[in-house]
Order: C-alpha cells, then sequence, then structure tokens
C-alpha cells in the first residue's frame, strides 16, 4: 500500500551509493524484504522504474528477496516457518514465539558501473 | 565498463526511525506521553479515545487525528473540548515521521500532556512506522472477529496495551475470547488485554490506570 515512498527511499539509498564510489550507472540492487512487512514486490518494481527514470539508477535490475516469517517453538527450540492463519509449532503443536526473522526491508548491495575499461587494458 | 558490487545493508525505514526518534525526544524533554492508536476502521477509535480522555480529566489531552480524508473525527473532538489537529493522508495508508513533523510544528502542546495519535484505520502499515510514540495502543472491537491476531500479527506483536472495544455486545456476538487471547499470547506476552465500551464506559477505567502507570514509570 506505500509502497511508492519507500521506494523513493530505495532510490536515494542507491544514488548515494552511487555518489559516494564515483559511479556513471547503478546497474542492480538486492533488496531483501520480510514478510511481516506486507510489502509487495511486485509494486515496488513498479514504482522503482517509474523513479529511477533520468537518473544514475535508471535501468537497474532490481532483485528482490523475499523472506518467510519464522517463529521460534519454545519447546522444540526450533524455529518454523509461520503456517497461514496459525502459530502452532508443526512437530509439536505449542504455540510458538515471533522472532526477526520476516520482519526484513533493507537493501543489501547494488551494481555500479564505473567508467573505467575492464581489464585495465586502455 | 567496469562493475562492482557494492554492500549497502541500509534499512530503508531508517530515515523515518531517526526522524521518530528525534520527535519522541523532543516530546519528552516537554513532558508529553504519546499514544499511538491504531485500529481497522470502524472499531470505535474517536469514541473510546474520548471516553479515555473523559476518565483522565486531571491530565490535558490533545489529538492528532488521522484520516484518508473528511475532518469528522476532528469536528467531534472539537465539540467536546479536545483540542485536536486533523491530519489527511490524501490516500496515504498511514502516518509517518515526516508527516508528525509537519503536524507538530504547527499544533502548540502543553507541557505534561497526553498526546494521542489515531492513526489511519488500517491494520497493516501503522503497526511497521514508529512517529515519536512511547507506546502503540491497539483497539479491536467484540464484533471484528476474534482472528484478527493471526490475520495481523505484527500489530499486536508491537501493541503495549490492546482494548476489546463494544464489549456490551459480547454476549450476543461470536467473539471467541480464548482463541483471540491465545493468539494474542504467542506474539505478545506482556501488553494487557482489557474489554472496554465505549457504549456503556465499561472498562474504561482499568484503561485510565494503565496509562497513568505507563506515564508515571517512563
Amino acid at each position: 500500500m506505500h509502497e511508492y515512498g519507500l521506494t523513493k527511499g530505495i532510490v536515494k539509498i542507491m544514488l548515494k551509493a552511487a555518489d559516494e564510489h564515483q559511479a556513471l550507472r547503478v546497474t542492480g540492487a538486492r533488496l531483501v524484504v520480510g514478510e511481516n512487512t506486507s510489502i509487495i514486490p511486485g509494486s515496488v518494481q513498479l514504482y522503482f522504474d517509474q523513479i529511477a527514470k533520468g537518473t544514475k539508477a535508471e535501468g537497474a535490475v532490481l532483485s528482490i528477496r523475499t523472506v518467510k516469517a519464522e517463529m521460534r517453538c519454545p519447546l522444540c527450540e526450533t524455529n518454523f516457518i509461520r503456517p497461514r492463519f496459525s502459530f502452532e509449532c508443526p512437530a509439536c503443536g505449542t504455540l510458538g514465539n515471533p522472532t526477526q526473522i520476516g520482519n526484513e526491508f533493507y537493501l543489501e548491495s547494488v551494481e555500479l558501473e564505473d567508467g573505467k575499461e575492464e581489464g585495465g587494458i586502455p | 565498463m567496469s562493475k562492482q558490487d557494492v554492500e549497502i545493508m541500509a534499512d530503508i525505514n531508517a530515515e523515518n526511525d531517526r526522524l521518530a526518534e528525534k520527535l519522541h525526544q523532543d516530546l519528552v524533554k516537554k513532558g508529553i506521553f504519546t499514544i499511538n492508536v491504531i485500529g481497522a476502521p470502524g472499531v470505535g477509535k474517536t469514541s473510546t479515545i474520548t471516553r479515555i480522555i473523559q476518565g483522565l480529566a486531571d491530565i490535558p489531552s490533545a489529538v492528532v487525528e488521522g484520516d484518508i480524508q473528511s475532518d469528522i473525527d476532528t469536528q467531534a473532538l472539537k465539540e467536546r473540548g479536545i483540542p485536536s489537529v486533523q491530519i489527511n493522508t490524501g490516500g496515504a495508508c498511514h502516518i509517518d515521521a515526516v508527516l508528525m513533523e509537519n503536524t507538530l510544528a504547527g499544533f502548540p502542546l502543553r507541557e505534561n500532556s497526553l498526546l494521542w495519535i489515531e492513526n489511519i484505520g488500517n491494520l497493516v502499515c501503522p503497526a511497521e512506522f514508529m512517529i515519536g510514540e512511547d507506546v502503540k495502543m491497539l483497539i479491536c472491537a467484540a464484533t471484528d472477529g476474534s482472528d484478527k491476531p493471526y490475520k495481523y500479527p505484527l500489530a499486536f506483536e508491537k501493541a503495549a496495551v490492546i482494548l476489546i472495544n463494544k464489549a456490551d455486545l459480547l454476549p450476543h456476538v461470536d467473539f471467541d475470547l480464548e482463541y483471540f487471547t491465545r493468539g494474542i499470547r504467542a506474539l505478545n506476552a506482556a501488553a494487557p488485554i482489557i474489554p472496554v465500551s465505549a457504549k456503556t464506559g465499561e472498562g474504561i477505567s482499568e484503561v485510565c490506570e494503565w496509562i497513568g502507570q505507563r506515564r508515571s514509570s517512563r
């Protein structure tokens, strides 16, 4: 629902990285999105193409990795992927506790292109 | 042209969170205790807030009303003598820290008061964005269905207190309190769950007591 504003933030971080590394272009970026954030990757991609237009990030390939929400079973002491509409551990039925896995929303890395020739041969 | 991968590891919400923390510190300096109220449309957020404010007559309150459109809720509060200001997000689904900063710049608050922020009616994104609050209060309703913790776990995980409004209707609806409570307890061991009725006043004094305690122990 709020992907437009968030995507503006993503582009801002990408452009800042390009400036810091004196890059000509940002050609790619890896974004990590946890399931708990309710962020729709397709919407981020759509807004990204619009927002990045005319900047150094135009045409960059955005790869988005989604992370399933995990809970921790206090009895088995293992994590499990949260089932739909339930918090029960699939192994023993005990109610799991929330973990931070699934809350991610960060830019992992960017791919930058500089003006130098590849391989060092002029 | 050569390409290089540069590790960034930047939290996209970091800018919002930094500003929220600054707003919070500014409010704390003035002795203001801030409550971010979250709940679906129609659960009775405005009427419950009004009841609680009336129950806390010795502490002055002010309300920031978030709505996508209209100022109906602000008018209702003003008619009861409660200072309030309207935020219209114009379609956005939550209030963020920038919007809060701009709003507070034009809304003078009394020292040692309570600031209520009634967030947009929605259980999804208001849970994700800090806006300078001390606590999040989640308001549900007995007419809503008891599966909400399972559908919107983040809102229940982050709430410091959870109210079940329209509790006067509990005998007449199929609200499964045991199932509701079980789901919340998996996510959140600490938050009190208080049945209230903005209509009859049931449970409101318990909420007032909880606010008093949290405010003095901050």
